[in-house]
């Protein structure tokens, strides 16, 4: 068989269309981030007295079963995670504050500004959207769960049970949010401890607090810089961990961990095909010489 | 085509179908041709295999799987489809040592490699089927919506694009067994572009397969995290690609020895042996790296721990291990050695895909997935799939010997 100059030409033009492609990748991966005027909701678990109200809101508002045992502290005496029925869970610390009281850690998806989540999906079924919300279209969610994997704050929960399960967190109630309303649960807080804001303005909210009392406040920001930065905020007078917020999470963005591994797609298709080509046709020469060689013998 | 032409032609279809289908007998006889161990067993699996693959769909993942809310990913994502993916890259190894770096003694091997490579990816998207929560969406990432921040959707199309390549390369056995001779002319040209296409497409895979970890910096144990997890899987997917060709090989030389007596004779032994030289090389740069990773990381306390046990395990027998026996194998020219390493470089294969994608991802979370009784056959059914395709178009496609009226077509 012969491979020809046009044949060469064919596999490098075909590369190189497959390469423009992928190189939209970066441009996509910049969408990933919100407008700096995106929304948040700043947590102060020094206010929170873990009423649950907010878990009560949030299925409600979401159409949800009703949370388990409501008013019944013995649901503190375990650790919580969020579920595909539950979108927020309030967890108690272990630790009593400086003053003695107890401390409750609300917990669910905390909208990150570069969601490990939705820079995994294949099909865009999870989404940032500029105004702050994750958002999840289930009528075209493969159920790969990769989600699930890649979300550093383990929020994404699968509807196992189902035979057309789907992926099932808070939403940050963005349809509310689209009518001008706060979110459910932020609304309904009794001690306010829910602020819903622009997450700058929230940022210098946080960070005023804890100027104006030093020794109350834990010295930082959970998700100012957690994960490159989250849309929810928290700031407490006991250690992060102890309300059962993940800390084994880096402070840099997780889609910028396979940026680089990405990037060298367009790169492997425009020069593999002509590297391999040119390979060929070299081996191919020398072959055809021996042979021409062993017949003149 | 008159049926002069080939004296072999048979009159008319019922004579095609006896002779291409049913090997030449009358189908009572067939039948009882089939009264095999291998065949029973296979036969048993099946039966028990699919009512759960039904069942899986009518009542959900959760009835008949242990995946929980940690544990997304577990037997049929590590097994059937990570290790599926590897242990299927004897295909893109063999078409390119033979067509592109000329190295023609391996020939004989290309399409029994090929047809691995292809029931491999068939093993691979069956697993997905069976393990995704809404497979009907599988064209989805291929048509409509593209998630192009996305390994899995690189991963996608590169497995849907080189599954086509891997179809077209094997065609020509298709073609020879159903006499299509001016089509099988025809394709040979394209031979080459689907060759360079295939290697091109599975650089990028496989080693995509790692990059998906790379976003689980805090999930995945330290000891297998590494920014070199793309150039880990791609190496060792070439390992795995070697190993199963010398293991697939030698298991096909024993099974189907009447076939192979009247073909051309194969030096099987001298090319296990050459490829094992081969083998030794990559396995030897695999370990290295791997070493590089767990220096970079600056991991070296954990090795003590328990799943620096399993760490060990895996780099000292299965990668360093075979790696040395495939050196030894091939210096002292010893195919059974090359045989005994080509296993266990395959198990090491599957050991480190089930590694990364199930026992050290999350390593640490309390309840640990243990996978239940119906995952482990519905992936038994999926692999027992897998051998019977194999058997049936070995039997009758030009696969292990050459169609005698295609002699030295490549
Ligand atoms: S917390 Fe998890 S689920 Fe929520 S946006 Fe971040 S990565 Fe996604
Ligand atoms: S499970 Fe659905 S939402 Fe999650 S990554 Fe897969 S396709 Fe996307
Ligand atoms: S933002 Fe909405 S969905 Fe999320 S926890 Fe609050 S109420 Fe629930």
């Amino acid at each position: 068989m012969e491979l020809t100059r046009r044949t060469l030409f064919r596999i490098a033009g075909a590369a190189s269309a497959g390469a423009a492609a992928s190189a939209l990748a970066p441009a996509a991966q910049a969408a990933l981030r919100a407008r700096p005027d995106a929304k948040g909701v700043l947590v102060d678990t020094t206010l929170c007295v873990g009423c649950r109200t907010c878990e009560a809101a949030c299925a409600e508002a979401n159409k949800l079963p009703e949370p388990e045992r409501p008013g019944d502290d013995t649901i503190f005496e375990t650790r919580r995670e969020t579920g595909p029925d539950s979108f927020t869970v309030v967890n108690k610390s272990p630790k009593k504050s400086p003053s003695g009281d107890d401390r409750f850690g609300k917990k669910q998806c905390l909208h990150c500004i570069e969601p490990a989540c939705a820079s995994a999906c294949a099909v865009n079924a999870l989404e940032k959207t500029p105004d702050g919300p994750v958002t999840y279209k289930a009528n075209r969610c493969l159920g790969c769960r990769y989600c699930m994997v890649a979300c550093p704050f383990e929020i994404p929960k699968y509807e196992y049970a189902k035979t057309v399960p789907t992926v099932r967190k808070c939403t940050f109630c963005a349809e509310r949010q689209k009518e001008g309303k706060p979110p459910a649960c932020a609304e309904n807080c009794p001690m306010g401890a829910l602020t819903f804001g622009k997450r700058d303005e929230l940022i210098e909210e946080a960070k005023k607090r804890i100027y104006q009392n030093p020794d109350k406040y834990v010295h930082r920001v959970y998700g100012e810089e957690e994960a490159g930065g989250t849309s929810w905020l928290y700031i407490s007078d006991v250690p992060f961990e102890s309300l059962a917020l993940k800390t084994r999470v880096q402070n840099s963005s997780y889609p910028a961990r396979v940026e680089g591994a990405l990037s060298t797609v367009p790169w492997v298709m425009t020069l593999w095909p002509p590297l391999l080509a040119g390979l060929y046709t070299f081996t191919n020469r020398k072959d055809a010489v021996q042979s021409e060689e062993e017949t003149h013998e | 085509m008159s049926s002069t032409a080939a004296v072999s032609r048979p009159a008319n279809w019922q004579e095609w179908i006896r002779d291409h289908v049913f090997l030449g007998m009358s189908s009572r006889d067939y039948l009882k041709s089939l009264w095999t161990p291998a065949d029973v067993i296979i036969g048993l699996i099946l039966l028990a295999g699919i009512p759960v693959i039904i069942y899986r769909f009518v009542a959900g993942l959760g009835a008949v799987t242990n995946l929980d809310q940690t544990t997304p990913w577990g037997l049929w994502i590590g097994l059937d489809v990570a290790s599926g993916v590897a242990l299927a890259a004897g295909g893109y190894t063999v078409a390119c040592t033979v067509y592109i770096f000329g190295q023609k003694k391996y020939s004989p091997i290309v399409r029994p490699a090929v047809l691995t490579g292809m029931l491999g990816y068939l093993l691979v998207v069956l697993g997905l089927l069976v393990d995704l929560g809404m497979p009907w969406h599988l064209p989805y990432p291929l048509f409509l919506h593209f998630g192009t921040t996305s390994v899995m959707f690189e991963l996608a199309w590169c497995v849907a694009l080189y599954f086509c390549v891997l179809i077209f390369e094997f065609l020509p056995a298709v073609l020879e067994w159903a006499g299509l001779r001016k089509v099988r002319l025809y394709l040979a040209k394209f031979t080459i572009g689907a060759i360079i296409a295939g290697v091109m497409l599975s650089t990028l895979h496989q080693s995509s397969l790692g990059s998906l970890f790379l976003l689980v910096p805090d999930k995945l144990h330290p000891l297998w995290y590494s920014p070199f997890l793309p150039f880990f899987f791609f190496l060792s997917s070439i390992a795995a690609g070697i190993g199963m060709v010398i293991f697939e090989s030698s298991l096909s030389h024993k099974a189907f020895h009447d076939q192979i007596k009247k073909g051309r004779p194969v030096d099987l032994d001298g090319i296990t042996v050459g490829l094992s030289k081969g083998g030794a090389l990559v396995l030897f740069a695999y370990f290295f790296l791997k070493v590089q990773g767990v220096v970079a990381g600056g991991s070296w306390h954990l090795l003590g721990t328990k799943m620096g046990a399993l760490f060990l395990t895996e780099m000292l027998g299965f990668i360093l291990l075979p790696s040395l026996l495939f050196a030894f194998a091939a210096h002292f020219y010893k195919p059974g050695l090359a045989r005994f390493a080509a296993i266990l470089t395959v198990l090491g294969i599957v050991l480190n895909r089930i590694n990364v994608s199930w026992l050290a991802l999350n390593w640490d979370a309390p309840n640990r997935y243990v996978p239940s009784g119906y995952e482990i056959l519905t992936s038994l059914t999926i692999i027992a799939i897998g051998v019977a395709a194999f058997r049936w178009i070995v039997n009758r496609m030009p696969v292990l010997v050459e169609h005698p009226d295609y002699k030295g077509i490549h």
